[in-house]
């Protein structure tokens, strides 16, 4: 549903077009601010200087470098699942960016269960990164895959359970209904601001991002790939391009969840609906389609910065401690806030 | 004693009978993990054997061994004062204090005395290359427990004590600066100033790596109660250092023996913990790390003048005689067992390094813990590589 009209094969080259560029901006924008600047400041080194100004080229370089690399595998290694799983885990990204809304009529696909569908594609990485650590043949690589699928499926859970909050609180499913009942919605009758559900849903979104950062593998919950112990965990036989497909996946992934999460809790792409007057989502103006997808971008790389931050500081849990952490506190934490909910969604 | 260990090994029994049931009905089968010689965990070639069920170890055992380089035998062909050359690269971070109780077992068979001015900065030397090598130590840490920034730190905070030792003997990792009776040259110009600002930076550090480590909850679940080594076991099995006062020992060669050292002439305080623990043995290096700069900066307020030198023959002999000197190195008690037949060069030198006694505990206490705890357990019993194999 573009404003000017398109064939049909143009609107899908440019869908796919956009797809990739919405898995790839975010991981290169994470690897290039984050991973490559933010850390060497924390500490105290400089990063990547020598590749572009301030090292802005060293991300080619990299890429570069994974390219020209041979394609190997171990000898006892299950060839074609081992070549498979890296494709896997990044399918789930990409299928997992297909529901993000960028503007009211900027999206891949719009239909009514998009949160709940979100959620079931984003557990399909857990298949790669199994097949990954099954077929390597390594027993480094195996410990890892199955730490993997144990924390992975461990988090879906309070995952789930945080976005039920929103979902009740909105009403519906629909990404982009959710993204309008935030920015049409009213803080007791003062619409100045929308309704952001991080306001009302502030437990529901702690509770959403400690579950990504732990569906991630990212430290503190970064014990599959638990480098000072189990060397790479499941990535250790992969080098070259399947590595460097892992490593794609790993941060557009962090990307994707943090686009959600900005749309679950943040308004998403939109602005309070009040300040032009709109009043429903055909109102709004179609300029927001190029100014929506900045604003995301925008949000995500906030969010990506706590979630970096986080990783760069903290040490990791245990396996044990990190399945306790889940069930013991993250669902009870998560049913009382739908319980909440609830009850307030009654009431008011 | 025997009390404790039987109701250790009572409990670990039951705890494999439990583990044997359940093994039962799932089936699973042990698996032997080699962690290393190549492993981002073991600071070099240090490989271990372990058994695991599940995630849990049932045996290990430490293969040490990878990098042996003969330094005993290699000391029969040098004379006295190239021996010092090579004794550096026994445990590489702390490099002068190898060097001290050599040079002062020499001594000792040549009934020599270094002037007062070159034991006290003999002492300064020694407690520098400590905190060099425990501060490395502190931002290791991190890393082997996921934590990627404080061993940036620590690498930046040891530049400034690699820079003191290198304006002060001209090496920033072997010294090679220590002579019998005394020492090669003086401190230099402003050098005593530029300690004691270096000191405050070091504390600084300390105070940045509790707040950024220690204090940490994760952190804290990771080491308390994990690995944990009571007093008598960590006496039987021969620890020294801070491994052993950890376990609540108050055993400290500085202070306990009299050596031509100056760490009688100033107050400084011996550290121990009573848990025994992981957190403990980290704890007691981050204080350690502290007391040292303390220490330093008590020792340049009282640097007495003088002479670097004693009178010394232009060709060392030494006389026929044994002697043994240990110090409190930055690792554990290390010490050297001289003997010389009146040659330009030792007969035969015995090296008594920390690291290898130390790691001598890890199949004791590595039995029962999980993967992840191994990491953390050989990370706070802190060896070097090249101080267990010589």
């Amino acid at each position: 549903m573009l404003a000017v009209d398109l064939p049909y094969w143009a609107q899908s080259l440019l869908r796919v077009l956009g797809g990739t560029v919405a898995v790839l901006l975010p991981a290169g924008t994470i690897v290039y601010l984050f991973l490559f600047k933010m850390m060497s400041f924390m500490q105290s080194r400089l990063g990547p200087m020598e590749a572009g100004p301030y090292g802005s080229m060293q991300l080619f370089a990299e890429v570069g470098k994974w390219l020209q690399k041979e394609d190997i595998y171990p000898e006892r290694a299950d060839k074609r699942i081992f070549k498979m799983a890296p494709l896997v885990v990044l399918v789930s990204t990409f299928l997992l960016v297909a529901v993000v809304p960028f503007g009211p009529e900027a999206w891949f696909t719009n239909f009514e269960a998009g949160i709940f569908y979100a959620l079931a594609v984003g557990s399909v990485s857990v298949l790669g990164i199994l097949m990954a650590g099954w077929s390597s043949a390594n027993k480094y690589s195996l410990l890892g895959g199955l730490r993997a699928a144990g924390q992975l499926i461990a988090y879906e859970l309070p995952m789930v359970l945080a976005v039920v909050g929103v979902v009740i609180q909105a009403g519906t499913m629909n990404m982009q209904g959710i993204v309008f009942q935030q920015n049409a919605g009213e803080i007791f009758g003062w619409d100045g601001l929308g309704n952001p559900f991080v306001l009302t849903q502030f437990v529901g979104f702690l509770i959403f991002m400690i579950a990504v950062q732990a569906e991630l593998t990212q430290a503190p919950f970064d014990m599959p790939i638990a480098e000072s112990e189990l060397v790479s965990g499941y990535m250790t036989e992969y080098s070259g391009f399947r590595f460097l497909i892992f490593f794609i996946a790993e941060f557009a992934t962090a990307g994707v969840f943090a686009l959600i999460a900005s749309v679950l809790f943040l308004g998403g792409w939109g602005i309070p609906f009040s300040w032009f007057g709109w009043d429903t989502l055909d109102d709004v103006d179609g300029w927001m389609n190029v100014v929506g997808p900045v604003i995301m971008i925008t949000k995500m790389i906030a969010l990506t910065f706590i979630m970096m931050w986080v990783r760069f500081s903290y040490p990791r849990f245990r396996e044990d401690q990190l399945q306790k952490f889940a069930w013991k506190v993250l669902i009870p934490v998560a049913l009382i806030n739908i319980m909440f909910t609830a009850i307030l969604k009654v009431v008011f | 004693m025997t009390d404790l260990l039987d109701r250790q090994k009572l409990s670990y029994i039951a705890a494999q009978a439990a583990d044997a049931r359940l093994n039962v009905e799932l089936e699973t089968e042990g698996m032997t993990l080699n962690i290393g010689p190549q492993h981002p965990a073991t600071h070099g070639t240090l490989r271990i054997i372990v058994r695991l069920d599940g995630e849990q170890v049932v045996w290990a055992e430490p293969s040490a061994g990878y990098m042996h380089r003969g330094y005993e035998k290699l000391t029969e062909v040098r004379t006295f004062p190239q021996v010092t050359t090579l004794v550096n690269r026994i445990d590489w971070l702390g490099s002068f204090a190898n060097e001290v109780p050599f040079i002062l077992a020499a001594e000792k068979l040549m009934e020599i005395e270094a002037p007062p001015r070159a034991q006290w900065i003999r002492t300064i030397l020694f407690e520098l290359s400590r905190i060099a090598n425990v501060s490395l130590f502190l931002g290791d840490l991190g890393v082997q427990m996921g934590a990627i920034t404080p061993v940036f730190l620590a690498f930046r905070d040891r530049e400034y004590v690699l820079n003191l030792i290198e304006s002060a003997t001209g090496g920033r990792f072997h010294p090679n600066f220590d002579r019998i009776g005394g020492l090669k040259d003086d401190l230099p110009k402003g050098w005593i100033d530029e300690t004691r600002q270096v000191m405050k930076k070091l504390r600084n550090f300390c105070d940045e790596i509790e707040d950024l480590l220690f204090g940490n909850e994760i952190f804290q679940s990771r080491t308390r109660g994990i690995g944990v080594i009571p007093r008598e076991v960590a006496l039987q099995y021969g620890l020294s250092g801070a491994n052993l006062r950890a376990s609540g020992v108050d055993w400290d060669l500085r202070r306990d023996q009299s050596l031509p050292l100056a760490y009688d002439q100033i107050d400084w305080k011996v550290w121990t913990h009573p848990d025994g623990d992981s957190f403990a043995r980290c704890w007691m290096r981050l204080q350690e790390t502290r007391e040292a700069t303390l220490i330093v900066d008590r020792l340049l307020d009282g640097i007495p003048s003088g002479p670097i030198m004693a009178k010394v023959p232009r060709i060392i002999k030494v006389p026929e005689g044994e002697a043994w000197v240990s110090t409190e190195n930055p690792l554990g008690e290390m010490g050297y067992y001289v003997v010389s037949k009146g040659d330009l060069g030792p007969f035969r030198v015995k090296i008594r390094s920390a690291s290898f006694n130390n790691i001598s505990i890890v199949p004791w206490v590595l039995r029962g813990v999980y993967v992840p705890d191994v990491i953390t357990i050989l990370a706070s019993l802190y060896f070097i590589l090249g101080d267990i194999d010589r």
